[in-house]
């Protein structure tokens, strides 16, 4: 018989090698997927982690995986706070796209000026724009004690038609030819991302490492890191030592929307270039997986930020060069999750094997 | 005494790194109550497991009436006629006593008949209880009810009871003890565990004495004194608490008509509760637990928003401060659940030493937290508290009970309050750290502090404080001194027994 029993302290060692095996057993039972679905396991698993850092094409997907990376880790940092903190904030798509519709309307205001005040004033309106998306729950919770994750989730697809009005009504590009979606920033330099567009570099990925170094030190060494961390291991705890739990609930959903948000402004004013229907792709639900493959901690988040970004884009590899279906890489993608979620178990608990019939 | 029940020879239960039971033999003989008495961790709990088939032992056998018994599960224990009401309470808040009752049952019979037996089980022992009421509006000496007569339709052999008499006021042990003597008229017997030493002579015929997992010794309670049982549990003699000071000054607290709703719908509502006290005292608040004890602390350390005026130290208006602004006044508190409420249970000692000492420990600098002092604060309790622990880096709840517990009042009392208020300070604690920490409670007092001791341990109370008052159903009784109070007045104050009136008016209807 198998049996579990709790540590009398949570494993250390193995908090940092569960997300190294969880992958190493995705590896695993994707390649059994795959072979299923008719392709060599191998191939699959060389074309998804080794074909886009070292493979022939490396030159351009490198690139990508800085681009794709970028919004996973921002989002994630955000969405890390509140998960310490026992606050799900599942909504982060919707608050990355109200957040780039924000940005993006400022700096469609300003066409065509030529200021570098312009970029400034966009990044200020991504972030509020998702600050004020995640304020709904917020204060929804707050006020009526409703869920947070219903009420967030519901509004990302409030969001998503608020997106498709925005890239066929107000913000459509007068010059568009009746096309939808709005003018491309790419063509507007003063409200434009990218740093260097050749190295995937864009102002995203900066923030994300100010981000990570920012929510590193206010988990680590300030009492509102402390507070958030007290609150989720232990919510009565934390009323005792005097936390204010609507403050925490505001500063944390409050603080994601506004990351989300950011994430939205540089995607659509770089990498994606313009507002438009299909401008949003599950970035803010893939970061959910990025913040536990990351365990909630800064560093671990920009690391898992970088793998997801590669399975995505090495994913799309395997789609093109060996004909998998797309659904099959989002369940190797689902299965990253599940395997985490399952090995979590073991840092807290260790496995006992007892022989049957002593009793 | 006609044979024995049950025969326990050589039980041996080791978990990682403590062994609970070493070599544990003992004979319970057919209608004999026979006490099983030791400290907390003494390892009762897991010897009685073991007899209910809820832990399998490493070594050693029982014999129930002659033949080998080794239940696997508490459903074999049940079915060989073993009944146990446990310390704490499986009952469901939100469903009625019958349907809580049936819950435990193989079988259980129509909700009509089973009411009816319900009825008939409670008047013939003598045990009150209306089997329609919700189990939510009981007092816990009425839901102890609800657990032995759940017990007894099972018609038991062998009743194990786990502190019953740790939840009840003395009017109720004495209703529960005349049931019990009853049973054994009846030809059941009864296995008793308590460390209350009065109880176990008035009650039993034999007691089995557990120190550290092992069987230390045998005796007849009734012909031993209670501290020579008291010596054989600790394994040394006792120290008794020396008080320095008996000198009171100010008022350093006053509570005056203080009402207050529960945040949780089974809570307790604190009704209309004024009492005051001064630098110097130690006020004992009594009553039997969920009468109003975490309410009643959860509004005095700032938790719960508590009325304007209601509160007030030294004078000035503290009713609408929140747990820091009050810790800034030296008003702290130590709540009695100490995983998850006094202390974050995957935390470390160091951060479980700033949950609550940033404020008066200056832990903190603009928001950044002085890692290296919190360390040291921690290191600082657990020396001067004796907590036995490899380091600060340990996680809270990688404690044992007691030594968790000594670390969370420490943690309090090195803050200097000037106000500290205490539940159920040495609950769980071994008698050596209980003395050591009712001693540092009195040491505080005469330093100048006032404190507030809410407490079911009466003996405890009436060692330590100066003044007594009792918590029942939200109220508090009138503050008495201690001097000169008898057992019965406390009694009295603590509402006498529970729900008398109640089942006899169900019993008519």
């Amino acid at each position: 018989m198998i049996t579990l029993e709790k540590r009398p302290m949570p494993s250390r060692l193995l908090s940092i090698a569960t997300p190294v095996i969880a992958v190493v057993i995705t590896m695993i039972a994707g390649g059994l997927l795959f072979y299923a679905l008719g392709k060599s396991p191998f191939e699959a698993i060389r074309t998804i982690f080794w074909d886009p850092i070292f493979g022939e094409f490396a030159f351009y997907y490198r690139p990508q995986l800085l681009v794709k990376g970028a919004p996973l880790i921002l989002i994630a940092i955000g969405l890390s706070l509140g998960f310490k903190a026992g606050i799900w904030n599942i909504g982060a798509e919707g608050q990355y796209i109200i957040g780039g519709i924000c940005g993006a309307g400022i700096g469609l205001a300003f066409y065509p000026l030529n200021s570098f005040l312009v970029f400034p004033l966009m990044i200020l309106a991504g972030a509020f724009g998702g600050w004020a998306w995640a304020m709904i729950p917020a204060l929804l919770k707050v006020k009526f004690n409703t869920n947070e994750i219903l009420v967030s989730l519901m509004l990302v697809y409030v969001a998503e038609q608020v997106l498709a009005s925005m890239s066929l009504g107000l913000l459509k590009n007068p010059e568009g030819h009746g096309f939808p979606g709005s003018r491309n920033f790419n063509d507007y330099p003063s409200g434009n991302s990218w740093i260097n567009e050749a190295a995937g570099l864009h102002w995203g990925m900066a923030f994300a490492f100010i981000a990570v170094i920012f929510a590193y030190v206010l988990l680590n060494r300030h009492i509102l890191g402390f507070n958030i961390r007290l609150t989720g291991e232990a919510s009565r705890a934390a009323r005792f030592s005097g936390v204010n739990p609507t403050r925490l609930i505001l500063f944390c959903l409050g603080s994601s929307g506004a990351l989300a948000g950011l994430a939205g402004l540089f995607e659509i004013s770089g990498p994606s270039g313009q507002v438009s229907i299909d401008f949003n792709v599950g970035y803010g639900f893939t970061a959910i997986i990025v913040a536990f493959l990351g365990r909630l901690h800064p560093i671990g988040i920009l690391l898992a930020g970088l793998l997801m970004a590669l399975t995505y884009i090495g994913g799309e590899i395997a789609q093109g060069n060996l004909g998998l279906p797309s659904a099959a890489i989002q369940v190797f993608q689902g299965m990253l999750l599940f395997f985490l979620l399952a090995l979590d178990l073991l840092t807290n608990y260790r496995v006992k094997v007892a022989v049957k019939g002593v009793t | 005494m006609t044979g024995i029940l049950l025969s326990i020879s050589g039980l041996t239960k080791a978990y990682p790194g403590v062994v609970a039971n070493d070599d544990v033999s003992f004979d319970i003989g057919e209608s004999e109550v026979h006490a099983l008495l030791g400290e907390n961790g003494a390892g009762k709990s897991t010897l009685v497991k073991m007899i209910y088939g809820l832990v399998k032992p490493d070594s050693g056998s029982m014999k129930w009436k002659g033949q080998p018994f080794a239940p696997a599960e508490p459903k074999a224990a049940r079915t060989a006629g073993v009944a146990m009401v446990f310390q704490h309470f499986s009952l469901f808040d939100a469903l009625k006593v019958s349907e809580n009752v049936a819950l435990g049952m193989e079988n259980p019979p129509r909700m009509r008949d089973l009411a009816h037996k319900i009825r008939n089980v409670s008047e013939t022992y003598g045990l009150p209880l209306d089997p329609n009421r919700t189990v939510g509006d009981l007092s816990a000496g009425e839901r102890q009810r609800v657990e032995i007569i759940r017990c007894l339709l099972q018609d038991p052999k062998l009743l194990i009871m786990d502190e019953p008499t740790s939840v009840l006021t003395p009017q109720e042990v004495d209703i529960l003890f005349a049931t019990l003597n009853r049973l054994k008229a009846e030809g059941t017997s009864i296995l008793y565990i308590s460390h209350k030493l009065e109880e176990i002579r008035k009650l039993c015929d034999h007691a089995t004495i557990l120190r550290l997992g092992k069987n230390v010794g045998e005796c007849i309670p009734a012909e031993t004194s209670a501290r020579e049982m008291a010596e054989l549990m600790v394994g040394d003699a006792l120290q008794t608490p020396m008080r320095k000071n008996e000198k009171t000054g100010e008022a350093m607290l006053e509570v005056s008509g203080l009402s207050l709703q529960p945040s949780n719908p089974y809570g307790t509502t604190l009704k209309n509760i004024h009492f005051t006290v001064h630098a110097g005292e130690i006020l004992g608040l009594g009553g039997v637990a969920g009468n109003g004890q975490d309410e009643l602390l959860a509004a005095l350390s700032g938790e719960v928003s508590t009325p304007q005026y209601a509160i007030k130290f030294k004078g000035q208006d503290v009713a609408s401060l929140k747990p820091n602004a009050r810790r800034t006044l030296g008003i702290l508190a130590a709540p009695e659940e100490r995983l998850g409420h006094a202390a974050a249970p995957n935390m470390s000692l160091t951060e479980n030493a700033l949950l609550t000492g940033a404020i008066r420990e200056n832990l903190t600098s603009n928001g950044f937290v002085n890692w290296p002092a919190t360390m040291s604060f921690a290191k600082k309790i657990i020396t001067t508290f004796d907590v036995r622990t490899p380091g600060p880096h340990v996680a809270a709840r990688a404690l044992s009970g007691g030594n968790l517990q000594k670390f969370v009042v420490g943690r309090e009392v090195l803050q200097r309050p000037k106000v500290l208020i205490v539940n159920q300070p040495t609950w769980g604690v071994d008698a050596a750290a209980a003395a050591a920490i009712r001693q540092a409670l009195l040491d505080l007092a005469a330093e100048g502090a006032a404190i507030i001791v809410i407490s079911q341990d009466l003996d405890e109370l009436m060692e330590i404080s100066d003044h007594f008052g009792a918590l029942n159903e939200g109220r508090l009784s009138e503050i008495r001194s201690t001097a000169g109070l008898s057992i019965d007045e406390i009694g009295l104050m603590m509402g006498g027994a529970h729900g008398m009136e109640a089942a006899h008016v169900g019993a008519n209807a």
